[in-house]
């Protein structure tokens, strides 16, 4: 259990810049997702992370001792970080019992010591009669949890997961959360969890770093990024719903903006006074027959339950929720309420249009 | 827990380490090879072209050069047309015992040359065993039909049949099987498919094949020096072996410019295949791995009894011949059951010391380069794969040059280099070491490229997870590397100790009385006569290496794909 900071981190690849201005602070304990579009530099944060490649700048530090900087570099193997990868990477020829006794056999750890832990480890992922299995004897789910054991059995001061359920059939998956849920509990360990799936990230992370372009939106709790997304990247990336842009009109008396939003006046939650755009969720819009802002049903889904219609409204595309099903062409009445308006950093043109238009 | 900040000797010291290893094998490897380069232009003596223009001037040289064109170029067209022929059939057709053809079709490459030579001359001419038991000999006196450029020709051509035919089956392998399924939805016929779907196709590795086959004709000693020398009909290597052998390192200058113009033919002839290649090169998109079986129908069986016949031919009836010529109480005496003898078995391997040397020295040269070779190559692999550098890849592109250039060119290198070790007054030349230096740089490759192959299929994941639960760059080499590259790690050291067992152009021109190997002590024997005594030590390495690619064949399925030459 260690807290896990980076400051300043950037890496380069032959001049392609990866990362970007890396800030972040992990503490002890807590279970962290990175969550991004493929090639946003998520798994080259871990793998700086874990030792496998240098940072071109910046330092990261493990639990108070800098382990990664222009000066000092601890490699991988002195770092005591656990790290589960995507392809399992189980030594195929080693049992079960002897992929998991190896970090103990590394560490000299006294064999009647080491067995006892390996069982421990064994049966906290379900695994007590597989000791004596061959990696290639197993399935994607056991292969996972052996990789999982591997990890546990030394209680590295921080696990770093990279798309762990990625190469697992869905039913698999849900029931690997729980795996991974039940691991962080009883270890306690700081995780940082690499997904580009939001569910898992949404589902199992303390706090979400959403990643883009090598650098970090936005870090935030899970019900953070879905309220209130700082972007139009985290608002659309996270979550469903639409992104609409905005221009301010007013300030009601409970602090609240007044803004100007598809032609209509509403109020909205925002941090700042100077909003660009508002997320619109399905939640923040009630279909009204008699409300003025007027849209056109594109298509309607089944979800069970519910139905998730897509609505036209003066060129924009907006989700709606509905318990009854529309007909596509249909044209239905909204109401919107509780929108959050941000400031996109990209939309500073689009602002100074505006307010010269004003 | 807390991570140690300290940087961890061990394992930063031998990352260091293990780039510093490069330069010794870089210096065994290449260094004779460049040591040679220096000679050609006068190195010790000043720049001077006088070498060159006296060697170039001599008629021998032109004539031994006509003499090795015709015989490589000869052979390579009957390599050809083998090799391709076999390629064909079992990478298209859906003939039965594949498996089986294919190791028989192996065998000659895996013999020696100069026991091919002696069993194929135990099969023609007056003194043949088998044909006066068949009562077909010709009558004494007449020549013997293979000592003729014909007979290097022929025997050339079915050495190196094997190379094409692998070459060319691995790259029909490449082509998708659904470009032939198109070919035949089309409407083509079989033959129409082969003429203008495959043929075109699969012509990139014909002619790689091809080269390949022309270097090692180039470069082969065995035969020519069987056949050629009692006909008076010298090539570039034998007039090499003639000249070192009659008059001794004071020739080794003008030996280096005839070893020169072998490696330059050699590498034109590599080039120009290269050159043709790249002008017709295909982009082959689509699945393969789907073997293409294209039914012959009720030719079927008359194709393979033809396939069968022609190994019989070529691998069993000159075999038969070299194992009835072993069982003869004396050369010339016709050979019945009452008079087959194990005589000259139990004198070649139990009597004569010399003999048993070669065996001993064979066994030990090879076994030696294999064992060294299998200790570097396993690091030298792994930093070749997973630290890539400059000079990783500068060796990576040169090593392959000891292995690629002929024997003969090698061996003068070596002795080049070795002869006067720098700053010292020790030679090598006369001592087995230089032989083992030379198998050494000689069958790097041969280690080297499955050791590789087997890094490179394996995950760098396995290795990261191995050094994020602690393990060092030692305990990583030792406990994941090296028992997942094991079982390419060993076809490669079979095959190092197979090929080492083979040689005999390197040593040829290497050896000192004491560290003959088997390859020439055949030579000698049949040289001073020795026909019987010959025919038994050839007998007893046929079976020794036969039953080394029955070991190999046997794990075939424990390997990486690739590593089995003969299964590419």
């Amino acid at each position: 259990m260690a807290e896990l900071e980076f400051s300043n981190v950037s890496k380069e690849f032959d001049g392609v810049s990866a990362l970007q201005d890396i800030n972040a602070q992990i503490s002890s304990g807590e279970f962290v997702a990175l969550l991004g579009p493929s090639g946003c530099g998520k798994t080259t944060l871990l793998r700086l992370t874990a030792g496998f490649e240098h940072p071109t700048e910046g330092e990261i530090k493990l639990g108070g001792n800098t382990v990664a900087s222009p000066k000092t570099f601890v490699p991988p193997e002195d770092r005591e970080i656990g790290i589960v990868f995507q392809s399992y990477a189980l030594w195929p020829h080693k049992s079960v019992f002897g992929n998991v006794a190896y970090p103990l056999e590394v560490r000299r750890v006294p064999r009647a010591e080491r067995e006892a832990r390996v069982k421990e480890a064994l049966s906290l992922t379900g695994l007590n009669a597989l000791g004596e299995r061959m990696p290639a004897q197993l399935s994607g789910g056991q292969r996972q949890r052996v990789a999982l054991a591997r990890c546990l059995v030394f209680d590295p001061s921080a696990v770093l997961l990279d798309e762990p359920l990625a190469n697992l059939d869905l039913a698999l998956r849900a029931s690997m959360h729980e795996v991974f849920s039940m691991f962080h509990r009883r270890t306690k360990a700081t995780m940082l969890y690499v997904t580009h799936d939001q569910g898992e990230a949404l589902a199992l992370a303390d706090r979400v770093a959403v990643m883009e372009a090598g650098r970090i939106r936005q870090f935030a709790a899970p019900e953070v990024l879905y309220r209130e997304p700082v972007d139009c990247f985290v608002a659309g990336f996270v979550g469903d719903g639409a992104v609409v842009s905005a221009r301010v009109t007013g300030r009601s008396e409970n602090n609240s903006l007044i803004l100007n939003v598809l032609g209509q006046e509403v109020l909205s939650r925002s941090a700042t006074t100077e909003p660009s755009h508002v997320s619109i969720r399905p939640e923040a819009i009630t279909l009204s027959n008699d409300a003025p802002l007027r849209a056109r049903v594109i298509s309607c889904t089944y979800l069970g339950g519910r139905f998730r219609l897509t609505l036209d409204t003066a060129g924009e595309t907006l989700v709606a929720f509905s318990m009854h099903r529309a007909a596509i062409g249909e044209t239905v009445g909204l109401k919107l309420h509780d929108l959050w308006a941000f400031r996109d950093p990209d939309a500073d043109v689009v602002t100074m249009r505006s307010l010269t238009n004003a | 827990m807390t991570p140690q900040t300290k940087p961890s000797l061990s394992s930063r010291s031998l990352d260091r380490l293990l780039p510093v290893m490069l330069l010794p094998i870089a210096f065994i490897a290449l260094g004779p090879v460049a040591r040679l380069l220096l000679e050609g232009i006068g190195f010790g003596d000043g720049f001077t072209t006088e070498h060159l223009t006296t060697v170039l001037a001599r008629p021998s040289t032109g004539t031994a050069l006509k003499h090795s064109l015709i015989t490589a170029g000869g052979g390579t067209l009957l390599s050809v047309l083998i090799g391709s022929t076999f390629a064909y059939l079992v990478a298209l057709t859906d003939i039965r015992g594949k498996g089986a053809l294919v190791f028989c079709l192996m065998i000659p490459m895996m013999i020696p040359p100069q026991i091919t030579a002696l069993a194929w001359m135990q099969m023609a001419g007056p003194s043949s065993t088998i044909l006066k038991v068949l009562e077909l000999a010709p009558p004494l006196g007449s020549p013997q039909p293979l000592h003729s450029p014909g007979g290097i020709i022929l025997l050339l051509g079915i050495q190196h049949a094997s190379l094409v035919f692998l070459t060319l089956r691995a790259g029909l392998r490449m082509i998708p099987a659904d470009l032939v399924e198109a070919a035949r939805m089309s409407g083509a016929s079989s033959l129409r498919v082969w003429t203008q779907t495959v043929l075109p196709l699969s012509m990139p590795s014909l002619i790689a094949g091809s080269a390949m086959a022309f270097v090692t004709a180039l470069g082969n000693f065995g035969i020519p020096a069987m056949l050629g020398i009692p006909a008076g009909y010298a090539t570039l290597p034998t007039l090499i072996y003639q000249r070192l052998v009659g008059m001794g390192p004071s020739v080794l200058p003008e030996v280096a410019v005839l070893s020169l113009v072998i490696g330059t033919v050699a590498i034109i002839g590599v080039l120009l295949s290269r050159y043709v290649l790249s002008q017709r090169g295909f982009g082959l998109v689509g699945l393969s791995g789907t073997p293409l079986a294209l039914n012959l129908g009720a030719s079927r069986r008359p194709v393979e009894i033809g396939l069968w016949a022609f190994i019989f031919v070529i691998l069993a009836l000159p075999l038969l011949a070299l194992c009835a010529t072993s069982l003869i109480p004396a050369y010339g005496v016709t050979l019945t059951f009452s008079n087959a003898t194990l005589e000259a078995w139990k004198e070649v391997l139990l009597t004569q010391p010399v003999t048993r040397r070669a065996y001993a020295n064979s066994l030990m040269l090879a076994t030696g380069a294999a064992a060294v070779l299998l200790v570097v190559s396993m690091p030298l692999a792994w930093l070749m794969e997973r630290r890539s550098s400059h000079l990783t890849r500068l060796l990576d592109a040169l090593i392959d040059l000891p292995y690629a250039l002929p024997g003969v060119v090698l061996s003068i290198a070596c002795i080049l280099a070795f002869i006067n070790l720098p700053f010292t007054d020790l030679t090598l030349y006369g001592t087995i070491w230089i032989i083992l230096l030379a198998y050494l740089a000689r069958f790097f490759v041969v280690m080297l490229r499955p050791i590789q192959a087997s890094i490179a299929q394996l995950d760098p994941a396995m290795e990261e997870a191995a050094a994020s639960v602690g393990a060092h760059l030692g305990r990583r080499l030792r406990d994941i590397i090296l028992p997942l590259a094991a079982p390419s790690a060993a076809a490669g050291a079979i095959l190092v100790f197979l090929t080492a067992v083979n040689e005999l152009t390197v040593s040829a021109l290497l050896w000192s009385s004491g560290t003959e190997t088997l390859g020439v002590v055949i030579y000698n024997l049949e040289d001073s006569g020795e026909t019987v005594m010959a025919s038994a030590l050839a007998m007893s390495i046929v079976l020794l290496i036969v039953g080394l690619m029955g070991l190999v064949q046997a794990g075939a399925d424990k390997f990486p794909k690739g590593v089995i030459p003969w299964q590419s």
